[in-house]
């Protein structure tokens, strides 16, 4: 296996822009590439991960491009939902050994849509789409299923939300943040019970870029390259009643086989768009008491009026 | 369409994205929503034994494919559930009501559907709930209108845990 | 059961969904302008072309284009096609030319209808130019141009737009 560093990273997201995608990728991508050490033209391979429903412009990835400037032709990619996604295959196309560094940007802009609605298009067509949960419905039936078997309170979740936002004060990228007590956050009303306002993420809008770098190249241009040590990932059925909810299995044998199941980390970045997912993803990766989770703030926030 | 300028020079206008699919559903759903029409729940078995309820085409478990079709209860298990206070247009009912996942007598997975009860209170774990059928039945999963609670609501016996209430208690 | 008569084959499962959509800061602009019947293009810092209607950025250089530069609204035509077939959405009587108007002083061509000619007698290097709605009833799009007409000038020359197809 290769090694392969993260040498540079850029992200910006607010609650609503005014501006198009191309527009907000702009200053990102610009600054990702500085950042880099590596010239633009001399990037082997882009890719970038996005949802064309969020912002209700079908191929608005190609559209993208526009913000990285494709000519001479540059060897591409898009992947369907995110920047996770985007940066595995960057991975596996730098572990082909030809070229030493890619490029890989995501971008959405979802406060243009109801994302509860959108998020329904993503549902079994069958038995799932026809009756309209939202997302928010869909995990509060995860939230109360961790309730039931004693493996969190609401209380529970309402201090990962007060800690999230607190640690958030410290993150300029971070545009939902703030000091609260848990005790006025359980005051909130639900939005599905048992799910409160504070219990489910803010819609934004917003990118995020990354440079990955290959071998030595990495270390001629980054003093401190963020080394990958390991990646993998894994899925299970999708459907919502095959599966015991309060447990992530995919995430125990993706960890296991990335190498850091149960190993000693420091911290723990950790994509918990509802606070009880938190708790599961912690628990399914056997992180230990004392590791600092999600010291930028994390996915969760603040009141959504269109919630 | 009517596009209106924001401050700031920024326009912005209403657009509507819409598909008018049509899907074929194959042999294994289109036989779940044909006995849904005619007013009966069918899974399939899997080679292990278990009953799939909504029924799939391959066992999510080894990828086999899937053996006969079962009938199984038209009530059962609440195992979890949330209450809506909003409806949100195309859901199952225009009033407050709870989602659930549903264990049917004889299946042993869960289906997702909208439960019908006065109030949050009214809503656990465990409790029994029955299919309430839709009158005209076309074949699909919305033939279901939804499901009731089997017993009649009996606040006495059955009383809410603080946290159910929407004011905000918490264990 | 036994196999019923009519099993259920289909169901219909339509995607409906609804957006408050911006264009963002450079479309606004442009859009803004087309209401005062302006063709406001932008031109790249880097390789000079000029867009209309301009984006966030250069696609060929990735860099934001902000210089605005007028550009007239006449212009030649540097491809088309005829349309027959009718359609859901349809407003043109058939058959209708839809085309590509390079507008003098841009550097890309714009897309839009053709017309107060015979389709078959549209072609490519024909002179056109825009013919606008009355100014109170131009809106934000460039439907407020209703199409392109010809202006009765000489064909500009292949050579005048051979760089622009």
């Amino acid at each position: 296996m290769r090694d392969v560093a993260i040498v540079s990273f850029a992200q910006y997201a607010v609650a609503h822009t005014e501006h198009d995608e191309v527009e907000m990728l702009v200053p990102v991508i610009t600054e990702v590439i500085e950042r880099s050490g590596i010239p633009k033209k001399e990037i082997g391979f882009t890719v970038s991960g996005s949802c064309d429903y969020l912002g209700g412009r079908p191929f608005s990835f190609v559209m993208a491009l526009d913000a990285v400037g494709a000519w001479p032709p540059i060897s591409e990619s898009h992947v369907e939902m995110d920047g996770a996604w985007a940066l595995y295959e960057a991975w596996v196309r730098l572990q082909h050994g030809d070229i030493d560094s890619a490029l890989v940007y995501a971008f959405g802009r979802s406060s243009q849509g109801d994302l509860r609605d959108v998020m329904v298009t993503q549902l079994d067509p069958y038995v799932l789409a026809p009756l309209a949960p939202d997302w928010i419905s869909l995990a509060a039936l995860q939230a109360r299923a961790m309730l039931d078997a004693g493996l969190c309170t609401e209380r529970d979740m309402a201090a990962i939300a007060a800690r999230s936002r607190r640690d958030a004060t410290a993150n300029p990228a971070a545009h939902v943040k703030g000091d609260a007590r848990v005790e006025d956050l359980l005051k909130n009303r639900y939005v599905v019970s048992p799910l409160r306002v504070h219990d489910c993420p803010p819609v934004s809008d917003g990118v995020a870029a990354a440079v990955l770098v290959a071998g030595d190249r990495a270390r001629k241009v980054c003093k401190r390259p963020a080394w990958i040590r390991g990646i993998d990932h894994r899925i299970e059925p999708h459907s919502l009643g095959v599966r015991d909810l309060t447990r992530s299995p995919s995430t125990s044998l993706a960890a296991k086989k990335a190498g850091v199941h149960g190993r000693k980390v420091d911290l723990a970045e950790i994509h918990a768009p509802f606070t009880h997912q938190e708790i599961i993803v912690r628990d399914a990766l056997g992180l230990e008491g004392g590791v600092a989770i999600n010291p930028s703030g994390g996915s969760v926030g603040a009141p959504d009026r269109r919630m | 369409m009517e596009s209106t300028a924001v401050r700031g020079g920024a326009l912005k206008a209403p657009y509507v994205l819409e598909y008018t699919y049509r899907r074929s559903v194959g042999p294994v759903l289109g036989r779940f929503l044909t006995s849904l029409r005619e007013g009966r729940i069918e899974g399939v078995r899997t080679p292990s034994g278990k009953v799939l309820v909504p029924p799939a085409e391959y066992d999510p478990e080894s990828g086999e494919a899937v053996g006969d079709f079962v009938e199984v209860g038209q009530s059962g298990v609440v195992t979890t559930w949330g209450w809506v206070e909003e409806p949100r247009p195309n859901q199952p009912l225009a009033r407050p009501f709870a989602w659930a996942l549903i264990k049917l007598d004889g299946a042993d997975t869960a289906m997702l559907h909208a439960v019908d009860a006065p109030s949050a209170a009214h809503m656990k774990s465990g409790m029994r709930v029955k299919v309430r059928w839709r009158a005209e039945r076309v074949g699909e999963i919305q033939d279901i209108a939804c499901f009731e609670p089997e017993l009649a609501p009996n606040l006495a016996t059955d009383s809410p845990k603080s946290e159910t209430r929407s004011s905000g208690g918490a264990r | 059961m036994s196999e019923p008569s009519d099993p259920v084959r289909r169901i219909k499962a339509p995607v409906r969904l609804e957006y408050s959509i911006t264009p963002g800061q450079t479309l606004s602009r442009f859009l803004a302008g087309v209401i005062e019947g302006r063709l406001l293009g932008r031109r790249c810092p880097s390789c000079t072309k000029v867009y209309v209607p301009p984006k966030g950025a250069c696609p060929t250089c990735g860099v934001p284009c902000v210089d605005e530069v007028p550009v007239a609204d006449t212009g030649t035509v540097t491809t088309f096609c005829i349309v027959n077939v009718p359609f859901e959405g349809q407003a043109m009587k058939l058959p209708y030319v839809y085309g590509a108007i390079l507008l003098d002083g841009a550097d890309l061509p714009l897309l839009h209808l053709i017309t107060g000619l015979p389709a078959d007698q549209v072609r490519m290097g024909l002179r056109v130019k825009a013919d606008w709605l009355p100014p109170a009833e131009r809106r934000p799009t460039l439907e407020s141009i209703r199409w392109f007409i010809p202006t009765g000038e000489p064909d500009a020359t292949f050579d005048s737009y051979k760089e622009h197809l």
